[in-house]
């Protein structure tokens, strides 16, 4: 069911601004890495390059053995359609730091339309599902709310959610509870760190460092666009090797 | 040295404000002059007899007067609906990838926007003048006066449709699109689904809008003889010399039509505001029965 994640050497630029800059990570199935540093460092890039949000622009990504956004035959890439790559897409999930919940839509809606409509479920299947995911989230009874009537906790619960009814094999989190209010924050790391006990392949650039420190199996600190220090959360948080790193976890604690 | 104090309001609440209010003597004269000057007007309105309210009376549904409203409307629906769709498809050519889509989309917008659409009709009407033969037919059998003013008036409203559109579809916050890519949904139906729904909000008031300034634009069409609501009632003045009476049919007409293009909007806006912010008010029909409710109780 979860899958492994290998990013190897990958560069990417905005026009003449580089932000990869080589990057290497190995995520293994059932693992969660947390990503950490300070802002600019490329975290929030790397992640939407995952599914292909951004293109790369040398390296390579694979997600469960398959590379991201490419078909490779010979030692040519050819670039995926459309639908080849909403149907990658699909066994990633992703939460964002906005939720960016479908307003105009109710909870139960947001989660059943791409269960329906990109994996062709029954929709009475996926509404099964979708409320299952909905308890798993501790928001059952909210299903006809529509998002804007949700705490901005409940709406990045509802978002893992969405997510999850597609049954990712992988699951990115950019940073999911930065534009919670404290004491909202609690209430999503709670279902994270559920998820994460389940073995689901979790990637989370996140500025939680308690969370990091307990939850992920791996902590990889980027700077300037490439990940300088990667390794148990103990090391790295606690008897970081770079100078980077260590400086950076001075300013954080 | 400092302690924690524990704040408690048990206090009672002070009396409530009761002051005198400011006078405002030039509200009330503005207020005075403003009746005085509404009341000059419907006066005289009423009262001259060179309006001939009865002669209005007579005519306002006369059977050529109706005749022309019904092809005031069905040209307004057929350019709305013609020119919203062209529109919509202009404005996704506009925001596509295609550098040549956006580029074709952009000089259509700036050709048809920056010619009177009284030309525009004029030149579709003599149209003849340049192709004498269309699709093997003689063009002055295929393009008639009607056909000139509905190809015409839908390219026109293409025109301004699309960057309603346009503006509409960039309302919307484009982490709603990378959201709705991430979950792996389909082009069209990010589009059709997620994009779309949220852009109407921003596309129906200035569409409503845009639907009363073509409603009132078509008038325009009796330059070149189509038989819409004024060209009727100029028909009418032109024998029997009523000339402002009946020139008052064909406006009170329009203001009927105009009011009632409210309506829909209303529930449009309504329709499309699903989720935002808030309650939404009652319609009048559900006010209506709420009352009844009340009442039977």
């Amino acid at each position: 069911m979860t899958a492994g994640v290998s990013v190897r050497d990958v560069h990417k630029s905005f026009g003449p601004v580089p932000v990869l800059n080589g990057v290497d990570l190995d995520v293994t199935p059932g693992s969660v890495t947390c990503l950490i540093g300070p802002s600019g460092s490329g975290k929030s890039t790397l992640l939407r390059c995952v599914n292909h949000l951004e293109k790369i622009d040398a390296g390579e990504i694979l997600v469960d053995g398959e590379l991201v956004g490419y078909r490779q035959v010979g030692d040519r890439l050819y670039e995926l359609s459309a639908k080849a790559i909403a149907r990658q897409r699909a066994s990633i999930g992703m939460v964002f730091q906005n939720f960016n919940l479908f307003p105009h839509m109710t909870v139960l809606e947001n989660i059943v339309e791409a269960p329906v409509h990109a994996l062709r479920m029954s929709r009475v299947q996926a509404v099964a599902a979708a409320r299952a995911r909905l308890a798993q989230v501790g928001l059952a009874e909210r299903e006809s709310a529509y998002p804007r009537q949700l705490s901005g906790g409940q709406q990045q619960r509802v978002a893992i959610a969405r997510a999850l009814a597609m049954r990712p094999k992988v699951m990115l989190f950019d940073e999911p509870t930065s534009a919670l209010d404290p004491e909202l924050v609690g209430e999503v790391l709670v279902v994270m760190r559920d998820l994460a006990r389940d073995g689901m392949t979790m990637i989370v650039v996140t500025h939680e460092m308690g969370f990091a420190r307990e939850v992920a199996d791996q902590v990889a600190f980027m700077y300037d666009g490439a990940i300088i220090e990667a390794g148990p959360p103990a090391e790295v948080l606690n008897h970081p090797r770079h100078p980077r790193t260590a400086e950076f976890m001075m300013k954080v604690l | 040295m400092s302690t924690v104090q524990i704040v408690e309001h048990d206090r009672e609440r002070p009396p409530a404000i009761r002051a005198v209010p400011v006078r405002r003597p030039g509200r009330w004269i503005a207020t005075g002059l403003a009746v005085a000057v509404v009341a000059v007007i419907v006066y005289s309105v009423v009262t001259n007899p060179a309006f001939q309210w009865d002669v209005v009376g007579r005519y306002f549904t006369a059977e050529a007067v109706l005749n022309g409203l019904v092809n005031t409307l069905w040209l307004t629906a057929v350019a709305l609906v013609g020119g919203f769709l062209l529109g919509t498809l202009l404005a996704v050519m506009r925001l596509s990838g295609s550098p040549v889509l956006a580029m074709i989309s952009r000089l259509y917008v700036w050709f048809f926007r920056s010619t009177p659409l009284m030309v525009q009709l004029l030149f579709w009407y003599n149209i003849s003048l340049l192709y004498p033969r269309l699709f093997g037919f003689d063009t002055r059998n295929l393009i008639s006066g009607l056909m000139a003013a509905v190809i015409g008036l839908v390219l026109y409203e293409a025109a301004q449709a699309a960057e309603i559109v346009r503006a509409g579809i960039l309302s919307v916050d484009p982490g709603q699109r990378e959201a709705a890519n991430a979950l792996g949904l389909s082009r069209t139906r990010v589009i059709w689904r997620i994009v779309l729904p949220q852009a109407m909000r921003a596309i129906v008031p200035p569409m409503g809008n845009q639907t009363i300034g073509l409603l009132k634009g078509t008038a325009i069409v009796s330059t070149i003889a189509v038989h819409d609501l004024l060209f009727a009632v100029q028909l009418i003045y032109n024998q029997n010399y009523q000339i402002v009476p009946l020139l008052l049919v064909a406006t009170l007409w329009y203001m009927i039509l105009t009011t009632l293009l409210g309506i829909p909007q209303y529930y449009l806006e309504r329709h499309y505001a699903k989720g935002t912010d808030g309650e939404m008010p009652p319609t009048p029909a559900q006010r209506l029965r709420r009352r009844f409710a009340g009442g039977a109780r």
